[in-house]
């Protein structure tokens, strides 16, 4: 018999080969999952790994996912990082889109170019005071923040439906529950013409560096991990935990609330329904494959962006569903925990 | 009166779900054991008992199919979360993503599929009193048995050894490793009776309340079941209130609408969750109520 050993110091080696393992085992499980199904697993494999870097069309798509996945599993690292469990960034997405949403659709033919920065703005102002819920209640009422911010993304994703269905609908969308289409003064700028990118990618390498100073570099980052992982510690020294809170929720509401702005001033064009295919939730995934680290979390993001091209692609390769996605999703994360626990024990015979 | 007798009904049938899955919870949280994938293991369930009830015609075999799924799910938990140590947050928060994209995947060819299964069992006699026979007696079996589960569940938690075990596991699993609990496979057999009435409440969800398969059909029911138990200062008969007065908020929207008043069916919707929020603030509030009564060992790994 196998049993578990503690370590007596967590093993820095198994903490970056975790994800690398965790991969090999998603794709083991997808290879056999493909093979169950009766497709050829190698053909199969290729939709999503290969195909969608094949040409330059494909690659900005790539891009294009990995930027709502990316902000939002920074913002989420950060929460973790505190040790708030914050799991409601995809209301927290949502709720941003539908603010940056109603700011576009004030938008005029004669509106200046720059309108599309209001909108960002409202998109991460939106994001804010949704999380901002999810702190007042963690903080004055003692509430569990995973709960609460869990509920809060289902009362956010039924304020789109209704708007879209309601007051924002656009009267000459043949009764669609789609919004009008937003003036271009309101859409964030096209990178290149041709491909679906915008200035978007831009405000994310901003992010980036901005996270990683942060987290890494500035002693308010610092306050807010010791806050959440040492409380003791952060007593004696004076910081508040009451500070890691507020603060790890609003920026991840920040950050989370401009990927909504950026999807639906970007991609999107117009406010729907269903703004996002479960960003927000995969995002949880992105951050602990990104180890909770900024430069981990483009590595994730990627990664992640692939399963989402690799789902939708299948549909049309391999006649397989896109719900497929999130099938591989989850083993993703359930194969990373398992990977994880050998950072900190290890077998031996008992 | 008889419109409020049918409320009444709708009420029981609506809190069913949420008594199931929250009692099953209740004995997990009892033992120490947090599992955040009660969303996933009902919707894996809604799923495989809606396929099986489809192909069988019988209901009680989709519901069977249903509780079996839940364990098989729970296990995965258990592996994890009891065998490697795992964080419990996570891994139940991964059991989620999981549950919802492989429901979402194989549930694809039961979408738009429905079952013929009766709702209703009016019992002979009893149904006949006026107000109380349609308020109480013309339900679904499965309304009684949650009802009948929460009291065995009450009964075994205070008056048995296996409940003081369960209780010991839960407070301190060290002191009951060390007096010789097998402290781990109780949590495994916790976890396992909560995957099973977590299942049974999601094929009974697909089977007879609604009766379809729809992705993510679910809809939060198992965080609400999650936030009963919070609620409920773990103690099964008030997961049974609050399960009820959740059922009750859902009905509260299709009494408005059929009163004919003029909300959004969207906005109505929010209710339950909106509620759900806001009982958990209240209930929250004072930390040393909520310390006072929760199971010691919650959510912290354990590793003999």
């Amino acid at each position: 018999m196998l049993r578990l050993e503690a370590r007596p110091v967590p093993s820095k080696l198994m903490g970056y080969a975790a994800p690398v393992i965790a991969l090999a085992i998603t794709v083991v499980f997808g290879t056999l999952l493909f093979l169950a199904l009766g497709k050829n697993p190698a053909a199969s494999l290729r939709v999503f790994f290969v195909t969608p870097l094949e040409n330059a069309r494909g690659l900005s798509e790539v891009a294009l996912k990995m930027i709502p996945l990316l902000l939002c599993s920074l913002g989420l690292a950060i929460c973790y990082r505190s040790n708030v469990w914050n799991i409601g960034a995809e209301g927290q997405l949502v709720v941003g889109g539908v603010a940056a949403g109603g700011m576009a659709l004030l938008a005029s033919p004669d509106s200046t170019r720059a309108f599309f920065v209001l909108v960002l703005l409202a998109g991460m102002l939106g994001g804010m005071a949704w999380a901002a819920i999810t702190a007042l209640l963690r903080d004055k009422f003692n509430a569990n923040e995973i709960l609460v911010s869990l509920m809060l993304t289902y009362v956010g994703g039924l304020l789109l439906i209704y708007l879209v269905n309601g007051p924002w609908k656009d009267p000459k969308g043949f009764n669609f529950p789609y919004s009008k289409t937003f003036d271009a003064a309101a859409m964030v700028p096209k990178l290149f013409a041709g491909t679906r990118l915008s200035w978007g990618v831009l405000i994310v390498v901003v992010v980036l560096a901005a996270a990683w100073i942060f987290l890494s570099k500035s002693k308010a980052g610092f306050r807010l991990q010791v806050a959440g992982q040492a409380p003791l510690a952060a007593r004696f020294a004076g910081f508040s935990a009451r500070e890691g809170i507020w603060a790890s929720l609003l920026l991840c509401g920040a950050l989370s609330g401009l990927a909504g702005a950026l999807e639906v001033a970007g991609p999107l064009g117009q406010l729907t329904p269903q703004i996002s295919p479960g960003y927000g939730f995969a995002a949880i995934i992105v951050a602990w494959l990104g180890r909770l680290h900024p430069g981990g979390c483009v590595f994730a993001s990627f990664i992640m962006a692939l399963i989402y091209i690799g789902g939708e692609l299948s549909q049309s390769r391999l006649g397989l569903p896109a719900a497929i996605t999130g099938v591989f999703q989850g083993m993703l994360l359930l194969a990373l925990l398992t990977a994880d626990t050998f950072i900190h024990y290890r077998l031996r015979k008992a | 009166m008889e419109q409020l007798a049918s409320l009444i009904a709708a009420t029981l049938s609506a809190g069913t779900p949420l008594l199931l899955a929250g009692i099953g919870l209740l004995i997990n949280e009892r033992s120490g054991i947090l599992n955040l994938g009660a969303e996933g293991m009902m919707l894996i369930a809604a799923a495989a008992g809606f396929a099986v009830g489809f192909h069988t015609g019988s209901a009680t075999a989709g519901l069977i199919a249903g509780a079996v799924a839940g364990v098989l799910f729970s296990l995965i938990f258990s592996g994890l979360a009891i065998g490697l140590v795992t964080n419990q947050y996570a891994t139940g928060l991964a059991l989620t993503l999981f549950g919802a994209g492989l429901s979402a995947f194989a549930g694809l060819a039961y979408v738009g599929k429905t079952v013929p299964f009766q709702t209703n069992f009016a019992i002979p006699g009893l149904s006949e009193i006026p107000f109380f026979g349609t308020a109480l007696f013309k339900l679904h079996p499965m309304v009684y048995l949650a009802l009948l589960l929460t009291g065995v569940v009450a009964w075994v938690l205070a008056r048995t050894r296996l409940g003081l075990t369960i209780r010991a596991v839960g407070e301190s699993p060290e002191s009951a490793h060390a007096i010789g609990f097998p402290v781990r496979g109780i949590r495994v057999g916790t976890v396992a009776f909560g995957g099973a009435c977590c299942g049974l409440a999601g094929a009974y969800l697909s089977l007879i309340y609604t009766p379809l398969w729809v992705e993510g059909m679910v809809a939060g029911r198992g965080w609400i079941a999650l936030a009963l138990t919070t609620f409920a200062t773990w103690k099964p008969w008030r997961v049974a209130l609050g399960a009820y007065l959740f059922g009750s908020v859902t009905m509260i929207q299709f009494a408005l609408q059929a009163e004919g008043v003029e909300i959004a069916s969207q906005l109505l919707s929010m209710l339950p969750y909106i509620a759900t929020i806001v009982v958990l603030a209240l209930v929250s509030r004072n930390p040393a109520f909520i310390r006072l009564n929760m199971p010691a060992s919650l959510g912290k790994p354990f590793h003999p």
